[in-house]
């Protein structure tokens, strides 16, 4: 998995290139041009996409919609920051106990 | 529209025909569902079902737009939970094939009815045959282990209609239920018992407390008798069925091996069960010089030919084929050590086929096709000539 | 203001070395994740309509998630029970509709969703389909409708546009094909929707409200075969059909088809493509229709003398 922040917003784009298969949709259909594909090959023999800038990336969710295979997704992390304060809760409150 | 209950079980005498007694045996068992196509001569069982379902509070009886609907309705109903019937004839069965088959490989308890006709094709009918017997071990494609009984009296047609169903959910596997025409139609005095005194049989279930989410739908860890438990759609198991090779989980894997052990275990499935399956009935076998084996109205036709040849001097006797498939081969095996076998049945020679391999000599056949068994006195004859080689 | 120039420069400084979590896709739940990748091609539009199903049942309605079945029949399109984490069967070729009537007359409480190819619901499977219409039993369909027998390599199916070019039409398609939403209308469906693969978010909504609509409901999704069916045709890879997706769609609500259903014929030209795809939300029955397994409880009566 390869995990993307944006520098301000803070949400994050993540891709696995396990599952990805090349397809091209993504870069295709990101309004800001923010894929493209690597350089590289994965396991099973495609070139997968890859967040290339993701200062441009305005959270669409046209790639993750677009994707055929589950491979690009985004995570807004207001939740993420939710569970890590909720964890950080946690291990106080053991700490006291 | 108010119709009344009427009692799953009609304790009592009646005299009836067939087709009426394998309804009341379908009830008797607890079908929820029926769904069939009309087809003479099983159409009166549909039209019995439908009137006398809903009485007893089951939940559908339909017409359904083709035989093929029908069977698969009928696995959809049975992976939901419900035991299910469907009747049919020739011409029906043949449509049924592949339905069946995705039965057999999904391991889907069913009953299928089928009243034999004259064939191939549309034929006759009216008029009564036997010629669908091999049809039931191979008309589908591939290889699985069929499960069929034949019953000769309208009392038979209701005890072996509740045994149907009993072995479908015990061993896990559509039963076919093989009359010939003569059989569905014909009156005769039925008694049906009290309903405790009737066993009824379920499929074997998740134990409780079962982790639903590693639940695997066909698999055999710890059940000696190699029949998985049963999830229903709807409880939360998450399963899968298909007719694609499968692993015990129900995910599809095109493999060789696992092919192959599937299969294997399939048929020892039907084969470790085999107490459950009723047994031939013996009509003077001891010292029997001479033996006929036949099936439905034409072991009728053959006990009335037992009994003149025995007035006749001549030591004949009678093997009554009760399930026809898997064939019972090692009593087969073993007279045919010690008698000539001959084989009456109403078709070109399909019962004789089995008959011949595991008697590992020639039988006679005394076949008749067109509407009547062969008549007492053609198996007479069959029986003396036999005797002479 | 000038706009932003776009370039093709990488910034790698957005990576994130530790992630603060596994991060997981979030239908992954609802994934057989052993059956990852699937076995579609690059950019085929099954995964695609997958993925609108299961933003439907997560996010735009309430249908527990236990009572959902998934049937599929076979073709590209029947693997996709395999691939869903929910209760599922992949049926024989044709008959994912009579067996999920059944599972329904069973147990009305279960809310059954046939995922299938054009092939297999319209093809072989056609009669139960207008069965199934007809008494208006309370399931979901959605055909995904990819103009070609994909799985098998690339024949020619009952909606292949005419002229097209197939393995088995090397000369041209010469029949007409059907309009799927047409027959799903004229058999008496109740719901019917279409929409392409590009437009997913309004695809979702519809695959939703299909669902919650209580009757026999059609979704109609038009796909991108580019392996079997674009390439023979010129009409590029899956970004191109796509593309040609978005041009060729129409618009059009019940209101503008006005009971003339060839409305919403999907136009095709040789050697150009698809020039017109009408979609959106066809009909919906707006008084509440009683569905077939109401209707069996509703027939009779019974007296307990």
């Amino acid at each position: 998995m390869e995990v993307h922040q944006h520098p301000e917003k803070k949400y994050y784009l993540i891709t696995d290139e396990s599952r990805c298969k090349g397809c091209g949709l993504c870069i295709a259909f990101c309004p800001k041009n923010c894929l493209g594909f690597s350089d590289e090959y994965n396991d099973k023999g495609w070139r997968v996409a890859k967040m290339q800038r993701m200062r441009d990336c305005i959270k669409c969710y046209m790639c993750e919609r677009s994707c055929p295979d589950f491979a690009i997704f985004i995570d807004e992390n207001e939740q993420t920051e939710k569970e890590e304060l909720l964890k950080e809760e946690k291990t106080q409150e053991e700490k006291k106990n | 529209m108010t119709i009344k209950l009427q009692p799953k079980v009609l304790t009592g005498t009646h005299f009836k025909n067939g087709n009426w007694a394998i309804v009341e045996g379908a009830i008797a068992s607890g079908i929820a569902e029926f769904f069939a196509y009309p087809i003479s001569p099983a159409s009166e069982i549909v039209e019995y079902v439908t009137y006398r379902l809903p009485a007893v509070g089951g939940k559908a009886a339909f017409i359904v737009e083709d035989e093929i609907a029908s069977i698969n309705m009928c696995i959809g109903a049975s992976w939901a939970g419900s035991k299910v019937m469907t009747a049919t004839s020739g011409p029906g069965f043949s449509l049924k094939q592949e339905g069946l088959g995705l039965a057999y490989m999904t391991e889907t308890p069913l009953v299928c009815v089928n009243i034999q006709r004259g064939g191939p094709s549309t034929g006759l009918p009216t008029f009564s045959a036997q010629g669908d017997y091999m049809q039931v071990q191979f008309g589908s494609h591939g290889d699985y282990p069929a499960i069929a009984l034949t019953p000769w009296s309208v009392q038979e047609c209701f005890d072996l209609t509740i045994t149907a169903f009993n072995i479908s959910e015990q061993v896990r596997s559509p039963v076919i239920l093989l009359l010939d025409g003569d059989v569905g139609r014909m009156m005769e005095q039925i008694e049906i018992p009290k309903k405790e005194d009737l066993v009824i049989i379920n499929r074997k279930r998740p134990p409780p407390g079962t982790d639903k989410n590693s639940f695997k739908q066909f698999d055999i860890t710890g059940q000696d008798d190699l029949v998985p438990p049963m999830a229903h759609f709807g409880e939360g198991y998450h399963i899968f069925g298909t007719g694609l090779t499968h692993k015990d989980s129900g995910v599809p894997l095109l493999d060789e091996d696992l092919h192959s052990e599937l299969i294997h275990r399939l048929y020892k499935k039907v084969e470790i069960n085999n107490h459950l399956y009723p047994k031939p009935e013996e009509y003077y076998l001891e010292d029997a010089e001479v033996i006929v084996i036949a099936t439905g109205i034409s072991a009728r036709s053959a006990l009335q030919a037992v009994l003149d040849a025995r007035e006749e001097g001549l030591k004949a006797g009678l093997l009554r084929l009760i399930t026809v498939w898997p064939f019972p081969k090692e009593q087969i095996e073993e007279l045919a050590q010690r008698a000539e076998l001959v084989v009456a049945e109403m078709s070109m020679g399909q019962l004789i086929w089995p008959v011949e391999r595991y008697a590992r000599k020639p039988c006679l056949l005394v076949s008749r096709i067109g509407g009547t068994p062969p008549s007492p006195a053609m198996i007479l004859e069959g029986l003396k000539k036999a005797r002479k080689k | 203001m000038t706009a932003k120039k776009k370039t093709n420069e990488i910034d790698t400084s957005t990576m994130v070395k530790n992630p603060p979590k596994k991060f997981h896709h979030p239908y992954d739940e609802l994934l057989r994740k052993y059956a990852i990748p699937t076995i579609y091609c690059p950019g085929c539009g099954i995964g695609t309509t997958i993925q609108a199903f299961l933003e439907a049942i997560t996010k735009y309605t309430d249908i527990p998630h236990e009572n959902i079945i998934v049937i599929s029949g076979i073709g590209c399109t029947g693997r996709a029970s395999g691939y869903i984490n929910l209760d599922g069967f992949h049926a024989i070729h044709g008959r994912a509709i009579p067996f999920a009537s059944g599972v329904e007359i069973a147990r009305p409480d279960i809310k059954p969703v046939i995922i299938s190819g054009d092939g297999d619901l319209f093809s072989i499977g056609m009669g139960h389909l207008a069965h199934a219409a007809r008494r208006n039993i309370d399931m979901t369909v959605i055909v995904i409708n990819n103009s070609i027998y994909g799985l098998t390599g690339g024949q020619d199916a009952p909606t292949t546009p005419v002229g097209a070019l197939t393995k088995t039409t090397p000369y041209g398609k010469i029949s007409y094909p059907f309009n799927l939403s047409q027959i799903a209308i004229a058999n008496g469906a109740t719901f019917c929707a279409r929409y392409t693969v590009y437009e997913f978010t309004p695809l979702a909504k519809a695959i939703a409200r299909g669902m919650n609509h209580q009757g026999f409901s059609f979704i109609e999704v038009i796909s991108n075969c580019h392996v079997n069916f674009g390439r023979r045709n010129n009409l590029g890879d899956a970004i191109a059909m796509r593309k040609q997706f978005k041009k060729a769609r129409v618009r059009m609500t019940e209101k503008d088809i006005n009971k003339d259903w060839h409305k919403t014929d999907i136009e095709f030209k040789v050697g150009v493509g698809f020039t017109k795809i009408p979609t959106g939300i066809f009909l919906e029955e707006k008084e509440r229709p009683i569905e077939f397994s109401e209707r069996i409880v509703n027939a009779y009566e019974i007296k307990k003398s």
